[in-house]
């Protein structure tokens, strides 16, 4: 036993031997749902974009270490492979964004009912997914 | 019925300390703070779209540019923290692998996050 909760699982059977206690069925047993999904999507982005921290630092110490330095990474930002991680960086962006609203709102109680939670759901997957193609448009097209 | 509080905690009076939503708090706070600043850092990889490092400094002079870059960098290294720290939290069960993982993200994170600092301080001076 390497762990406290590890005691929780032991049992007897009704021989008196000790058995392994049945685990409560888990993630891949359930039928994903908006929220499941939602919330686990939430929790990606987020570490995806701490990666994205981490690649904005550096395009940021690339700016103040040399001109040279500073093409070079705005050479790979402008790549194809760049703009698609760019691309993906927007959307979790995005998504993570407005998800948090969604989140900061239940903070403060409001739409906790279930018909609401669905429909802040599908706004959320709908307004990152605008804000996503607006903003390529802006940035492929106008500028 | 049985008291279950300290007698020193009883003789103090002051209830909880209110320290044990401080991490909770702090992300809500750095999360309000970076929906603009989000929406900021946006707006300013827009328009520097392919700028070379001469464009690049001219922005970051610009005062407003220097402090909500700076703040921008900032609440997201704090928010980023905290919210990584759950993640390792929920998902590494045994506790020195645990603390090893949290602390070297914690460096991790402090480490980028200072460099970011540093390099808009020398682009805006």
């Amino acid at each position: 036993m390497q762990d406290v909760r590890e005691a929780l699982m032991q049992g007897r059977n009704s021989t008196g031997g000790t058995v392994r206690r049945p685990l409560s069925p888990h993630l891949q047993v359930y039928r994903p749902q908006i929220t499941s999904t939602l919330s686990i999507l939430h929790r990606i982005t987020g570490v995806a974009l701490s990666a994205g921290a981490v690649l904005l630092s550096l395009w940021l110490a690339a700016a103040a270490t040399s001109s040279g330095a500073f093409s070079v990474a705005q050479a790979i930002v402008g790549s194809i492979l760049g703009m698609i991680v760019l691309f993906g960086f927007t959307f979790a962006l995005f998504y993570h964004f407005c998800n948090g609203i969604r989140h900061l709102l239940w903070d403060a109680g409001v739409g906790f009912e279930l018909p609401s939670v669905h429909r802040s759901g599908v706004a959320v997957v709908v307004a990152a997914g605008g804000l996503t193609v607006l903003v390529w448009l802006v940035g492929l097209v106008l500028l | 019925m049985r008291i279950m509080r300290s007698a020193l905690g009883r003789a103090r009076g002051m209830g909880a300390a209110k320290s044990g939503v401080h991490h909770w708090w702090a992300q809500r706070l750095t999360a309000l703070a970076l929906l603009p600043l989000a929406l900021y850092a946006v707006l300013s990889v827009l328009l520097l779209e392919g700028a070379s490092q001469a464009e690049m400094l001219r922005y970051m002079a610009e005062p407003w540019n220097g402090v909500l870059f700076l703040a921008l960098v900032i609440a997201l290294f704090y928010h980023l923290q905290l919210g990584l720290q759950v993640v390792i939290e929920d998902y590494i069960r045994s506790e020195g692998k645990r603390l090893a993982v949290m602390l070297a993200m914690r460096a991790t994170a402090g480490f980028f996050g200072l460099l970011a600092i540093i390099s808009v301080l020398k682009l805006s001076f």
